[in-house]
């Protein structure tokens, strides 16, 4: 079984019984978690919950200590996965973007897809200017990352992640390090995205994006997922005193 | 003029000195010490960037061999490895390069640059921010690819003026050649210059040798300034087609390079 030929019955990610140390110090103590095509989940919590911690374990930038992440039914955590071929098919969005600055807007987009998709360079720019028409930065592609607004740079590293088709979208506070007038047109995108269906799995401080958008809300606080649901659940009728007492300080 | 300044002049600065050992040293000299130093420093990188590799490995059985490696060629007076590799290999049975000196000296030389520039490089490679790797494997680029598309081209950037040392540091070692015995025809800088000292007894042929090497790395070392300068601005001088921003960007490189 390979992520190439996904089965449709499973979802697309599964989180069974995750743990995660660092040393001594336990950050994750036992995750569930399902999502299923298509859907958006919204990681919330405190900083220092777990949450951007069980999102790197989706695509193994961190190693779970035990437990099972399974991506379209293939457990990602067995010992014979081609890693790099699992991520291939995972996008990622990081807080920093984390966009390669010696690198022009448009071969930050084509490396992967001639390295790693071994796409020729005209199939790869092709794929890479229609992404970033999508992102609305088509003007921008001979631009270095550093002559960019923090905004278009997130929009960069989300064309980025998108040109490789991938079959989940991981977003790790992906406005948490912008200027809140540039925060907007981030989340824009990320809508279109749930829009067009999209499985996108989302750590944000954002509580109206959450709401607005997730299908799915999970609320993680010390390692454990407190409290899940539909965004109206979660954020009207809390449950517990512990996601009372957050979403006081948040909203 | 005081008797011991003229006869600091006469020893080190004579005019007829001067003019007789300078052709010799430009016709032969230059070419023997270009090619010596050129080649230790492309090997020199080229050990330097792979031990690199090695010492920022997470597996410690990588990291140690590069490691003792490092600690002794940085450790041995540079002579003693010349005298090691150039002398010592042969008298083992180990005529590798046959019985030209050239190659050995070559060798010692990349040897011990590497074990530097290895230093340099790991610097640089470990000052390049974390999440670009992590966003590079996150796009399914594999450990050794990330590394060589993305994490050594940005290291390397910010070790350029670090390595000009290094380079210089080769062009003036290459004399050590002597040690291991020249035909006349593979005389480099420096034994030309010695040679000359001897037959005349007057030290000018030194001091011609002296300006000679200056020729050769003071614009080496210019030219990677530059070359330096020109990766830093390449953003700031493209921002100055669409972005108001760019006149003070440009004036602030004018004033840097001043």
């Amino acid at each position: 079984m390979s992520l190439e030929t996904p089965t449709q019955q499973a979802p697309a990610v599964a989180v069974t019984g995750l743990t995660k140390k660092f040393g001594e110090h336990t950050v994750l103590r036992g995750i569930d978690l399902q999502v299923d095509r298509g859907k958006t989940v919204c990681l919330i919590g405190a900083s220092g919950s777990g949450k951007s911690t069980l999102l790197r374990c989706m695509n193994l930038l961190e190693q779970p200590t035990s437990g099972t992440v399974l991506l379209d039914g293939l457990d990602i955590t067995g010992r014979d996965v081609d890693i790099d071929a699992v991520r291939s098919h995972v996008g990622m969005v990081f807080q920093q973007f984390n966009l390669f600055p010696h690198m022009s807007v448009l071969r930050n987009l084509t490396l992967a897809l001639r390295k790693v998709r071994k796409l020729s360079k005209e199939q790869a720019e092709d794929v890479a200017l229609a992404r970033l028409a999508e992102v609305g930065l088509s003007a921008y592609v001979k631009h270095r990352p550093g002559q960019l607004s923090g905004g278009q740079q997130q929009r960069v590293a989300i064309a980025r992640s998108l040109a490789m088709e991938p079959r989940v979208m991981l977003f790790d506070e992906p406005t948490s390090a912008l200027d809140p007038e540039l925060v907007k047109g981030v989340l824009d995108i990320m809508r279109q995205l749930a829009a067009k269906d999209m499985t996108m799995v989302v750590v944000t401080h954002e509580m109206g994006f959450a709401r607005e958008v997730a299908d799915h809300v999970a609320f993680l606080d010390d390692g454990l997922i407190v409290e899940e649901g539909p965004p109206a659940s979660v954020f009207d009728s809390p449950r517990s005193d512990r996601l009372r007492a957050f979403l006081s300080q948040v909203l | 003029m005081p008797t011991g300044l003229r006869n600091f002049l006469h020893t080190f600065f004579d005019p007829g000195h001067l003019g007789s050992v300078f052709p010799s040293l430009l016709k032969d000299g230059l070419l023997n010490t270009l090619e010596i130093s050129a080649l230790a420093i492309l090997f020199g990188t080229t050990i330097g960037m792979l031990l690199a590799t090695l010492l920022v490995s997470r597996r410690w059985y990588l990291r140690a061999p590069a490691r003792a490696y490092v600690d002794v060629f940085r450790g041995l007076p540079i002579i003693v490895t010349v005298m090691m590799v150039g002398l010592g290999l042969p008298i083992a049975g180990l005529h590798i390069f046959g019985r030209n000196s050239y190659p050995y000296a070559v060798m010692a030389l990349a040897l011990v640059s590497g074990a530097y520039m290895s230093e340099i490089f790991r610097s640089g490679i470990q000052s390049v921010d974390r999440g670009q790797m992590e966003a590079a494997r996150s796009l399914g680029l594999s450990y050794l690819g990330a590394m060589r598309l993305v994490i050594v081209p940005q290291g390397v950037r910010r070790v350029l003026p670090a390595l000009t040392n290094q380079f210089v540091a080769m062009v003036k070692d290459s004399s050590l050649v002597y040690l291991l015995g020249l035909l006349a025809s593979q005389r480099e800088l420096f034994s030309i210059a010695k040679d000359t000292t001897f037959e005349t007894g007057n030290l000018s042929a030194l001091t011609a040798a002296g300006i000679v090497y200056l020729a050769i790395t003071i614009p080496l070392t210019h030219t990677v300034n530059w070359l330096d300068r020109r990766m830093r601005d390449g953003g700031a001088v493209r921002l100055a087609g669409g972005d108001t921003s760019a006149p003070s960007l440009q004036l602030l490189s004018a004033q840097e390079g001043r």
